[in-house]
């Protein structure tokens, strides 16, 4: 069969690989830049083909905890929003991971603080990578950085939640959603059954029958004791997908003199930094983190053997150069580079930056 | 093979639509494509700009600090853009629109008088059409059977009936583009 190539925007692939996917259920609350998503799953009705519900919520806080329903009950369900709304969304997110729940939540990232602007921005990346609610958790977080991206990043998000029963983050941002570029979809695949889901999920709260205890679903437990074992139980679960679940992109790494960490659009931007550098006889390389967690830390520092210094390009005003600086150790020196609340730099800045900064 | 585009002027003038079927024509010639609106405010009447990019090659950045063309139909985006044409590169505008023509001498300038064809043709919402049919002229990066499998595939079925227009608009933006 020939693939299905098609021109669409990020926003749009999202509903489409949802569908494709056999995602039982969308709730959310439109907000800019991502209100395609919901947009086209109601165009797409795919309550009349896969069986999918597609819901508008009245709130983002009544989104999220129909997406924690769904989960209870084992389904494959997922909500997005921008910023601020996911920022509303953080209790229910808090307690998703709580009661080990798994879903997809899509982020596509606009200036804040507060309300903000609609244009792009990453300064989500801390409140996605470090928990975002309250209490110790994360969330499995990709970063995409194309429209193919944002297609396979819904399967591979519903699949790792699914593996290590935790939410999984889509961190996009107001490029990716909007831009339109070539994708080729996966084919369509049939929503789960209800004995297939029980099969799979033995946990969830699908009925109970006579030959087990009823399962609760909750996150909370009074007895601090039997806390901690959760806490303790969530953290092997963490340290598992770290070690098996890091992803990344290495662009031109292997000779270059300088190195650019970056992830999402910016990364985008980072290779034509890479091209102007090349002009002028600078090499470069860029190492996109595609989970920025877990992060990876061991690739980055594998870096430090050959360059001489490390540009951390972010839509923010220093986030992710943290964590970068923790996995170099002081190795080499690391800058940070960022443009604030909406505006997006062309790939000369950066360049100019890392001359500015690291030579 | 790699043009990177922008297309600039007034929310309303159909900017974005007329990028989107360069991008869709591209599709159809098999070329690595993307499509970059500013998206927001700027759709109900401010100025608003697309970034196309057509290639050979997989596409790094979506976002560019110079363009090999830029098709320009209003003041303000001339001021923000003449500065961002790459030595040797093209630079189309509408007469309509430009009070204080581009000054540049190191680009190609072009004029399309495409506002004034379009109210001769009694059909303003063709303005866009026409301009395309100027820069294809200039940079034929795909074919009129491409560019017509592309306004196809981008406009919804009920507007198909227009197609006919389309094309036609798009040989008249062939036909009056003159160097400035």
């Amino acid at each position: 069969m020939k693939e299905e190539i098609k021109l669409m925007k990020g926003n749009e692939a999202i509903a489409h690989a949802a569908i494709r996917y056999g995602a039982d259920g969308y709730f959310g609350y439109p907000i800019t830049p991502q209100s395609e998503v919901m947009e086209t799953l109601m165009e797409e009705k795919p309550w009349e083909t896969t069986g999918m519900v597609v819901l508008q919520a009245e709130s983002e806080v009544a989104a999220i905890n129909m997406v924690y329903g769904g989960a209870s009950c084992g389904k494959a369900v997922m909500t997005s929003s921008s910023s601020p709304g996911v920022s509303l969304k953080q209790e229910g997110i808090s307690y998703l991971a709580g009661a080990e729940l798994p879903c997809l939540i899509v982020n596509v990232m606009r200036g804040g603080p507060g309300l903000g602007t609609i244009q792009p921005s990453q300064a989500d990346y801390f409140q996605a990578t470090k928990g975002g609610g309250h209490g110790d958790y994360h969330l499995i977080t990709l970063a995409p950085a194309s429209v193919q991206e944002m297609v396979d990043f819904v399967a591979l998000g519903f699949d790792l939640a699914f593996k290590y029963r935790n939410p999984a983050i889509i961190l996009a941002d107001g490029i990716i959603g909007q831009m339109m570029e070539k994708v080729v979809l996966p084919p369509f695949r049939k929503r789960r059954t209800e004995e297939e889901i029980r099969a799979q999920n033995p946990w969830a709260a699908l009925g109970k029958p006579k030959d087990r205890k009823r399962n609760v679903i909750t996150s909370l437990e009074l007895d601090p004791a039997i806390m901690e074992q959760n806490n303790i139980r969530f953290q092997a679960t963490y340290k598992r997908i770290s070690e098996n679940e890091i992803r990344y992109e290495e662009i031109n790494c292997e000779n270059a003199d300088y190195l650019i960490v970056a992830f999402g659009s910016m990364a985008r931007i980072c290779q034509k930094t890479i091209e102007l550098a090349a002009e002028e006889g600078i090499k470069v390389g860029v190492l996109r983190p595609i989970t920025l967690w877990p992060f990876p830390s061991e690739a980055i520092a594998r870096q430090t053997s050959h360059v001489k210094g490390i540009l951390s390009a972010e839509l923010n005003a220093g986030q992710m150069v943290e964590d970068v600086r923790l996995a170099v150790n002081g190795k080499v020196r690391v800058e940070h580079f960022g443009r604030l609340g909406g505006i997006v730099p062309t790939p000369d800045e950066v360049l100019a930056a890392l001359k500015e900064k690291l030579m | 093979m790699k043009e990177e585009i922008i297309i600039a002027g007034f929310g309303g003038q159909g900017v974005l639509s007329m990028g989107k079927i360069l991008a869709y024509s591209g599709l159809m010639e098999d070329k690595e494509v993307t499509w970059m609106p500013s998206y927001g405010p700027e759709q109900r009447g401010g100025t608003a700009n697309v970034t196309v990019i057509l290639s050979d090659e997989r596409i790094s950045s979506p976002v560019l600090n110079s363009f090999d063309v830029a098709v320009i139909l209003n003041q303000p985006s001339l001021e923000k853009f003449e500065n961002k044409v790459k030595p040797g590169g093209i630079l189309i505008y509408d007469g309509y629109g430009i009070h204080h023509p581009p000054t540049r001498t190191d680009i190609e300038v072009y004029r399309i008088n495409a506002m004034e064809a379009a109210i001769e043709m009694n059909n303003t919402k063709a303005l866009n059409m026409i301009v395309l049919g100027g820069l294809l002229k200039l940079k034929p990066m795909v074919s009129m059977e491409n560019v017509l499998k592309g306004l196809k595939k981008s406009l919804p079925e009920r507007h198909h009936h227009l197609i006919p227009m389309n094309e036609q608009a798009i040989l008249k933006g062939m036909e009056i583009i003159r160097k400035a």
